[in-house]
């Protein structure tokens, strides 16, 4: 057995398929998210501080630019998919047979409603439709 | 598995990493809720930006900025090990290695984070 080893991750899982799929998109996400969630935290609690960060600093400063808008999307993507899927490791580390069934889609559930909510939030926050 | 003690920096590095990423995934529970508040209620969350923006909200803020670093540079430290197994030898001195990142990055931004809290200028100006 010459399965792959890591210290502190999980291992690759052999073969082919889903699994691996998950287990390499982990990684590419991190790296999205080691840029893009490093570079939201510097920007909304040390360059600028939260108390000013009201709903209309947001829509002027923060989304008035769509390219913001889709960078902030993106940052949602890989922070959906790298947070659900994190804790479905988590999940299948400590249960199993029906219990760990039933997280385990209440966990996809939660991404479905949370990258819905992030959507919507970021896709319709006051779009100027000025008469 | 979290409990069952197995020694040295591996372990403890590999729990931290657990721990830390469990707290970050609750909080984007919370910080997609809040998002979309201010598209559907921007009064409201102005108030919850209220309590963020508190001395206790600071605190809780430093920590999820903790939590976040420590996952960042954790999780490259696994991507090394990853890719280059060879690196694996060498998994306590990257561990190490993080650390010090933390506490270089960690402390300007805790610094600037908390002085409001205790009622200093934040130290760091940027513009307007």
């Amino acid at each position: 057995m010459n399965a792959r080893y890591s210290r502190s991750g999980s291992v690759r899982p052999s073969g082919g398929g889903w699994e691996v799929a998950i287990w390499y998109l982990m990684r590419l996400t991190g790296l999205g998210l080691f840029v893009t969630a490093l570079a939201h935290y510097i920007i909304v609690h040390f360059l600028y501080d939260p108390k000013d960060q009201t709903a209309q600093w947001i829509l002027d400063e923060r989304w008035g630019n769509i390219a913001w808008r889709t960078a902030d999307w993106l940052m949602l993507s890989f922070v959906v998919f790298h947070a659900f899927m994190g804790l479905r490791t988590v999940v299948g580390d400590y249960t199993n047979g029906r219990l760990r069934t039933a997280l385990t889609m209440l966990l996809y559930l939660g991404a479905f409603v949370v990258f819905a909510m992030g959507t919507i939030a970021v896709a319709t926050l006051n779009v100027p439709v000025r008469p | 598995m979290l409990l069952r003690y197995r020694g040295s920096e591996g372990m403890l590095a590999w729990a931290f990493h657990r721990i830390s990423g469990v707290a970050i995934w609750a909080f984007i529970l919370l910080h997609v809720f809040d998002i979309w508040l201010a598209s559907v209620n921007p009064a409201l969350y102005d108030e919850l930006l209220a309590v963020y923006a508190s001395p206790g909200g600071r605190v809780v803020e430093s920590l999820l900025g903790a939590a976040l670093l420590y996952h960042a540079l954790n999780g490259l430290r696994i991507i090394i090990m990853d890719f280059w197994p060879s690196m694996t030898r060498y998994h306590k001195q990257l561990w190490y290695m993080s650390w010090v990142l933390f506490v270089v990055i960690g402390l300007p931004i805790l610094i600037q984070i908390m002085a409001p809290a205790v009622g200093l200028e934040p130290p760091f100006r940027f513009g307007s």
